[in-house]
């Protein structure tokens, strides 16, 4: 009995979660109980598959005891076990987070009974979608996550979230409809939706069919990956959302596109015949979006333009399609991921504390709150790339592969990426300067928040420490400060990471581990020889 | 056996319907849009089913071609699901839209329309005459705005000249008293009428 076997648990544990903080919905403390306990149960579990996956290599799991060409499989490998255990860790703290406002806010604001239901829902959509050896239920780990978000997006259904809600709404459900007539064109070329199964078949197929079907994909994952020409929906629905919920959504949901842009170009579609498409976009996508990001004021709207902008460095890493390429890319989701749901969550704790999210309106933060600017400056320089951080090295890695690769593609690629690493800087250096460093008496217009505290000071001690107890939850700095210490984690560990992406990579373009895992040893796969050991 | 024409036909006006809709500023024709892009998805599903056969109910005395393929169908029923909790989700919304806004239309971003109307003037820089924010103010304009004159500073005549007209500078497009634009220069002053210069930054 491998402990692979356990793989649906991942997804079982949330719903039944869901399912048991549903039934506790007037007990809020139950159900925070219950929420936490499930999924560190889940996070657990999913650490057992990533060693498991390290040790014995790829491995499927069936459903119901079909065979898999025709019953539902879920494969653990190293990239899916990984972004189990990155998208785990996130959203346990940022529920940690969301438990900790609630709390503070007295459970007035929105309704938080609602929350963990649909929350849980979420985080099993997501494990689903890791997991999914099966084109059809990936639609279907999809479709759990979105409605799931939905929900979250336009939590207390107040004005401008339900007029952000409906734009993300409407764009996710176009493109869930293109994913579902490409699922629908790939059953009529090949007769089956098993990926392992898919990865056989669609070799056989004519160039023409196999073009029409990748491009579709593609453009369905790419939405929600928000990839540039299909990014315009995030910057306008994400800042909207409740604190935590942005941050949520800012780390796991587009990650998963991009995870399922890496399976469809490693292991259904192996070959060049996108790249130079896919290599145009990622540097459009760079470029495009940090430049949004400089012209906004909005601490929320500005790092939702930087999320947008790094998915292109992703998209470049896989673009390559070498092994060097690949191992740069997974290594840089696991590190985005982390770092993008951090800021999100320390800019929901700069609203708090200043009073707002724009950076005309704050000021004089790092004299406030030390420990608040400290939160923001770790990973805001993590994401500009400063050397000693995570950032930095995925970034090298992905210059690296594309210096390697030497087209003139490849070293507009490599500047696109050093400018836009530039730029990201000089974004947060700007949000740093404005709301951090400045007196806040020097805002363009001072948030009443940051004048009062000389008059907090005035009134006594004991005044003063009522007063940040509220502001700053200690559960929610707490959250935000552990998904910093992962962050730095991932920067001091980032050797044993690396060893890790390298061979998720290099199984991933093998293609031979997964397909064998699935359909049983001795399958012959076409091309593995010019899709793995030629690269 | 042979392909349904029919079902085809009605897939494609279906498609053409549904993007003709969504294309439309009406919360409630983008959803029924949406309802006919899933209809017609589920027809294409069905339509990769290939031709149609018996109902796939194993029997010993049928061959195996003779089946219509099941799997589609299985497709279909989760996505009619699916498209069933989506449509509820959105009327909900849509009721919320009208019993908030009064109105069934997509509404605009406010912070889109607000960089989109930001001038690209920007007073503090592009101002012809530099408003004086320096610590060590340049004698032609006092840190008042109210000794702008070429005749130089003199106590003296500060008190005098009151009939003196009103100093000016072009800023923002218009004429205005560079009384008034140095005290919306002056730190701290609480500018809470953003428009036009102050809140394009």
């Amino acid at each position: 009995m491998n402990i692979a076997s356990f793989a649906p648990l991942a997804v079982v544990l949330p719903i039944l979660g869901a399912a048991l903080t549903f039934l506790l919905i007037r007990h809020s403390r139950a159900q925070r109980a219950v929420s936490i306990a499930l999924l560190s149960l889940t996070l657990a579990l999913e650490c057992l598959l990533l060693a498991s996956a390290w040790n014995d290599g790829t491995a499927a799991v069936t459903i119901g005891g079909w065979i898999p060409p025709f019953g539902i499989v879920m494969v653990v490998d190293q990239f899916s076990s990984l972004m189990l255990v990155v998208s785990s860790a996130v959203s346990l703290a940022v529920l940690v987070y969301a438990t900790g406002q609630g709390m503070a806010d007295g459970d007035h604001d929105a309704p938080v009974s609602i929350f963990h239901p649909t929350y849980l829902i979420l985080v099993a959509g997501v494990s689903n979608a890791f997991l999914s050896g099966d084109l059809f239920n990936l639609y279907v780990g999809f479709e759990i996550l979105l409605t799931a978000s939905y929900v979250l997006m336009t939590l207390g259904g107040t004005g401008p979230r339900i007029r952000a809600g409906v734009t993300y709404v409407v764009v996710s459900v176009v493109s869930s409809v293109l994913f579902l007539i490409a699922i629908a064109m790939v059953y009529g070329a090949t007769g089956t939706v098993n990926m392992a199964d898919l990865a056989i078949k669609l070799g056989e197929l004519d160039q023409g069919t196999k073009t029409l079907l990748h491009v579709m994909l593609l453009v369905a994952f790419g939405i929600k990956a928000a990839v540039f020409p299909l990014s315009f929906w995030l910057p306008d629905s994400y800042p909207t959302a409740p604190a935590p919920v942005t941050a949520v959504f800012a780390g796991l949901l587009t990650k998963v596109g991009v995870y399922a842009m890496v399976r469809t170009e490693t292991l259904l579609f192996p070959g060049d015949t996108l790249n130079t498409p896919l290599m145009v976009v990622a540097l459009l996508t760079m470029v495009v979006g940090i430049l949004g990001a400089l012209a906004q004021s909005d601490i929320k709207r500005l790092l939702s333009f930087t999320l947008v902008s790094h998915i292109g460095y992703m998209v470049f890493g896989l673009a390559m399609s070498s092994a060097v390429g690949l191992a740069a890319a997974v290594f840089y989701v696991a590190h985005h991921i982390t770092i993008q749901t951090s800021l999100f969550m320390v800019t929901g704790l700069i609203e708090r504390r200043g009073g707002s999210s724009s950076v005309d309106r704050l000021g004089g933060l790092a004299k406030l709150s030390p420990m608040l600017a400290l939160l923001f400056f770790i990973p805001g320089m993590n994401l500009a790339g400063i050397p000693p951080f995570s950032g930095f090295l995925g970034k090298v890695g992905l210059l690296q592969a594309g210096v390697q690769l030497g087209t003139p593609l490849a070293y507009a690629l490599v500047i696109g990426g050093v400018v836009t690493s530039l730029l990201t800087l000089l974004a947060i250096a700007r949000v740093w300067n404005r709301a951090f460093w400045r007196r806040p008496t020097d805002a363009e217009h001072p948030d009443p928040v940051l004048l009062a505290p000389p008059v907090a000071r005035l009134s006594g001690p004991g005044a003063k420490v009522n007063n940040t107890v509220t502001l700053l939850p200690r559960t929610m700095v707490g959250s935000t400060a552990g998904l910093v210490v992962l962050g730095i984690a991932l920067t001091v560990f980032a050797g044993p990471l690396f060893a890790l992406s390298d061979r998720a990579a290099r199984d991933m373009l093998d293609r031979t581990p997964y397909i064998e895992a699935v359909l049983g040893d001795g399958t012959s796969v076409p091309g593995t020889t010019a899709g793995g050991g030629g690269r | 056996m042979s392909v349904n024409l029919t079902l085809l036909i009605v897939m494609g006006a279906l498609y053409a319907c549904g993007i003709y809709l969504i294309l439309e500023r009406s919360l409630t024709r983008v959803l029924l849009g949406l309802m006919l892009l899933a209809n017609a998805t589920n027809l294409l599903i069905l339509a990769t089913g290939g031709y149609a056969g018996l109902a796939p109910l194993f029997s010993k005395d049928t061959p195996a071609q003779d089946y219509n393929d099941p799997l589609p169908q299985a497709l279909i029923l989760t996505s009619i699901v699916i498209s069933f909790a989506v449509t509820a989700f959105m009327l909900g919304i849509i009721y919320r839209t009208w019993v908030l806004a009064r109105q069934d239309d997509i509404q605009d971003d406010v912070e889109d329309l607000r960089v989109a109307e930001t001038p690209s003037f920007d007073a503090e820089d592009d101002a012809e005459v530099p408003a004086e924010t320096s610590e060590f103010p340049l004698t032609m304009l006092g840190s008042d705005g109210r000794n702008v004159s070429d005749h130089g500073p003199s106590g003296a005549d500060a008190g005098q000249e009151t009939d003196q007209p009103v100093a000016t500078l072009v800023a923002g497009g218009r004429e205005m008293p560079a009384e008034h634009a140095a005290a919306e220069e002056k730190p701290g002053s609480l500018n809470v009428d953003p428009s036009p210069e102050g809140g394009g930054k």
